[in-house]
């Protein structure tokens, strides 16, 4: 099953698989970090639901669902 | 200053947030000049300082994550690059986001310029547990890497030193080679002499940085004077390689992605890593019960700050501006010179220097946000609300400010990104119901509801409330037509970083907002004072030579009456108000009042309104300052008894009263939905750089009222009101 940023359950680690958004969201995105391989988690939901705020190379980057669901994840196993 | 080509330039440039503004400051002492640069409508601030003997002009360029750019904004980084006199860049990286700001700084090396990394927050990396080792990192760039804290002023001088170095005749060290695929390098080949062909004058070194820059920046985007043959070459080999399942996008930015992985994995260490204060911040802050508690909070002081706060200081100026108005009536004879003097220019100065308190108010308070790092929040918080009127999260500031004054309102709109999103609100929140529309509302209120009451409400309380949220509803309302019809385009992204909170310089705070106040007071306070004049113009031109001979005499006759002293007065005071009132119906915008009466007529007003709205053009309230000429009463405010008094027994040729509860509502919507108000065309201007914006808002908005004045007004009268 494919499963995307937005599915990610809060505080759960990931590693990016691809990014399938519009052109220049999708340069925007790689340009600040986020790559095939790149570790991301989700720290954090809006108040309202959305956006959604992720942690990547030590930084972190709001998003809404709607991008978020356009990013492939693998989850890293659980301990 | 007057050789400004010939002092080398150094530009400072780094991802938001990385502290770069910070440097500036540390680096010029505040010394900036803002200017502009051609063609978009972004500040161009620069300094100059001393640097081994000689001037050099550093400039601050705007915040950017990478030099691909796709539209002129993001161009202008890349133009500012390729000048001539560019000698060298100064690029700003946190260092506690070392890989995406060496991202910046790998361009910036790939593009041959000499460039000096400053390798800021080094303390809050050092608080993280990051260790960075700079000299690894200075022989991996091959360009010098400095650590520095740019708040605490640490590490300046060596940056200064290594500044001096690269500006000298040595090159720096062997600049990094990132190795791409080989079937892209083999596109970067094909692409190189049709790259030739266009910049001719391009050294065949860097023929191989533009290659790679078209490759990535074209397509779908809105740059300037590329040419059409690059453009055909790059589409034909991006679908080429997409074709193949290749993605050059990818391509290019993993690359130099894994080469920066690979870099910073032998220069830096990370010992135990601690949960920052910052994210303890933020549990609070974005909490879904206590963040909303708190944005509200501070929602609320900005509103009032803005509405209350600035309130006493604009009190202060105008009643300053009265009294200048005074002198210079009591030193220039009476006349026409007077007249300019005193109602032209004197006024229109006022006019432009009334804004200062609430600009100063609402840029130290956005500056305040956004250094802190909250202004990110607060789009964070309540973008949800704002993405379904296809607004930019960071839209709800402004706005908020459009229910004080539209004109720092729409000077807020800068901290929006792109500029679709920003000429959006820009457009959008002029509909806000500004304070200055409140006295409007008031004086109609107190003329045609006065003492009725709905239930347990006042008529006057429930017209009030309405129109405050007819004002939200349009604003919401315009903007998703205006994204969707005037500029249409993609629905704004919200990729948003979220910047580590920090505590703001009070120093940095209060420059910016300065910076802001005075492009304000030079750039739309020109086209304000010129407006105030040309309406004063209007207002009181030409004179009739027949009133004033016919008041001459009246005058005459008074003082032959044998009044009292006081009694006389009283008179004269009546008689010159009332040649006042004559006075204006014979201008020019007394005839043209006049003549659009026909027009006026269907939404309920009369041509002595009309009047007024073309004297409230100046700024909303004086609708009512106007209104006290045209009804002979004199100087009135909202509060005056004779006015209301006036306007209630003003009556129609016809014998039809003017003012019903109905045209009274149809007033409060024309006001509230009409853009009578000049500062706001001036800063428009301003603010989106040219006339045509302003025009379309003045335009868009008049068309509104009108329809909605009259819908109200037919509509009334058909459902059998007024």
């Amino acid at each position: 099953m494919k499963v995307s940023l937005a599915d990610l359950p809060l505080g759960q680690h990931a590693e990016i698989k691809s990014i399938e958004c519009e052109r220049r969201l999708s340069r925007r995105l790689m340009e600040m970090g986020l790559l095939p391989g790149t570790r991301v988690r989700v720290v954090r939901v809006a108040p309202l639901g959305d956006p959604i705020e992720l942690r990547v190379r030590n930084y972190s980057l709001s998003v809404r669902r709607a991008e978020a669901g356009k990013i492939a994840v693998i989850p890293e196993a659980t301990v | 200053m007057s050789d400004s080509a010939a002092s080398p330039q150094v530009l400072i440039a780094g991802n938001p947030n990385c502290g770069k503004s910070t440097l500036f400051n540390a680096l010029s002492g505040g010394s900036a000049r803002v200017g502009n640069y051609p063609g978009v409508t972004i500040d161009r601030t620069s300094a100059r300082i001393r640097l081994g003997g000689r001037e050099i002009e550093l400039v601050d360029i705007p915040g950017m994550y990478s030099l691909t750019a796709s539209s002129p904004e993001e161009q202008l980084a890349v133009n500012a690059l390729l000048e001539a006199d560019t000698r060298a860049v100064i690029c700003v990286v946190d260092a506690t986001t070392l890989e995406r700001g060496l991202y910046l700084a790998l361009q910036l090396i790939e593009s041959g310029v000499p460039v000096i990394v400053a390798l800021n927050m080094m303390d809050s990396a050092e608080r993280l547990g990051l260790r960075i080792d700079t000299e690894r990192l200075t022989r991996l760039f091959g360009s010098p890497v400095v650590p520095v804290v740019a708040t605490k002023r640490q590490g300046l001088d060596a940056l200064l030193v290594a500044l001096e170095k690269q500006l000298g005749p040595t090159a720096g060290g062997e600049k990094p080679t990132v190795a791409y695929p080989s079937k892209l390098e083999a596109d970067i080949e094909n692409l190189i002499p049709i790259i030739a062909d266009w910049r001719a004058k391009t050294a065949p070194g860097q023929l191989r940085v533009f290659a790679l820059w078209c490759l990535l920046s074209l397509g779908e985007d809105s740059l300037r004077g590329v040419s059409d043959t690059v453009r055909e070459a790059v589409r034909e080999t991006r679908e080429a390689a997409l074709a193949e399942g290749r993605n050059p996008d990818l391509e290019i930015i993993g690359s130099r992605y894994a080469w920066i992985d690979e870099a910073v994995g032998q220069a830096c260490s990370v010992r135990q890593r601690q949960l920052s204060w910052s994210e303890r911040i933020d549990r609070v802050l974005t909490h879904p019960i206590a963040g909303l508690l708190v944005f509200g909070v501070v929602m609320f002081g900005v509103f009032e700050a803005l509405f209350a706060g600035a309130e006493p200081f604009i009190g202060g100026i105008e009643r300053f501006t009265g009294f200048v108005q005074e002198q210079a009536a009591k030193i220039l004879p009476a006349g026409v010179l007077q007249d300019l003097v005193v109602e032209g220019v004197i006024a229109g100065v006022g006019n432009v220097i009334v804004f200062a308190p609430q600009i100063l108010m609402l840029f130290l308070f956005i500056g305040f946000l956004e250094d802190s790092g909250y202004l990110a929040r607060v789009a964070f918080v309540i973008d949800r609300v704002m993405k379904g009127v296809g607004l930019h999260g960071k839209a709800f500031v402004p706005l908020l400010s459009g229910f004080a004054c539209a004109v720092p309102a729409v000077m807020a709109t800068r901290t929006i990104e792109r500029r679709r999103d920003r000429l959006v609100t820009m457009l959008a929140l002029p509909l806000m119901s500004c304070s200055a529309r409140l006295p409007v509302y008031i004086l109609v209120v107190g003329t045609v509801f006065a003492g009725q009451s709905l239930g347990w409400f006042s008529a006057g309380a429930i017209a009030l409330f309405s129109m405050y949220t007819l004002s939200v509803l349009v604003t919401l309302v315009a903007a998703a037509i205006i994204r969707r019809t005037v500029l249409p385009g993609p629905a704004p992204t919200f990729v948003l970083e979220m910047p580590p909170y920090r505590w703001p310089s009070a120093q940095i705070l209060w420059i910016n907002a300065w910076r802001r106040l005075r492009i304000f007071l030079v750039d739309a306070g020109t086209i304000i004072l010129a407006m105030t004049i040309l309406l004063w113009a209007l207002l009181s031109f030409p004179k009739s030579a027949e009133v004033t001979e016919h008041f001459a005499v009246e005058r005459e006759r008074m003082a032959q009456m044998g009044l009292s002293e006081t009694e006389t007065a009283e008179a004269i005071e009546s008689l010159e108000a009332q040649e006042a009132a004559d006075q204006l119906a014979n201008s020019l915008g007394g005839r043209f009042g006049h003549a659009i009466e026909p027009a006026l007529r269907p939404i309920g007003f009369d041509w002595q309104i009309g009047v007024g709205i073309i004297g409230a053009f100046a700024a909303r309230e004086v609708f009512i300052s106007t209104l006290g000429v045209v009804f002979g009463i004199g100087e009135a405010d909202e509060e005056n008894k004779p006015l209301r008094q006036a306007l209630r027994d003003a009556r129609h040729a016809d014998g039809a009263l003017v003012m019903t509860p109905l045209s009274g509502i149809s007033l409060m919507v024309f006001f509230l939905l009409a853009c009578q108000c000049m500062s706001t065309i001036a800063v428009v201007r301003r603010e989106s750089g040219s006339w045509k914006w302003p025009l379309f808002l003045f335009s868009y908005m008049t068309v509104l009222a009108y329809i909605a004045s009259f819908a109200v007004y037919q509509g009334g009268q058909l459902l059998g009101f007024g």
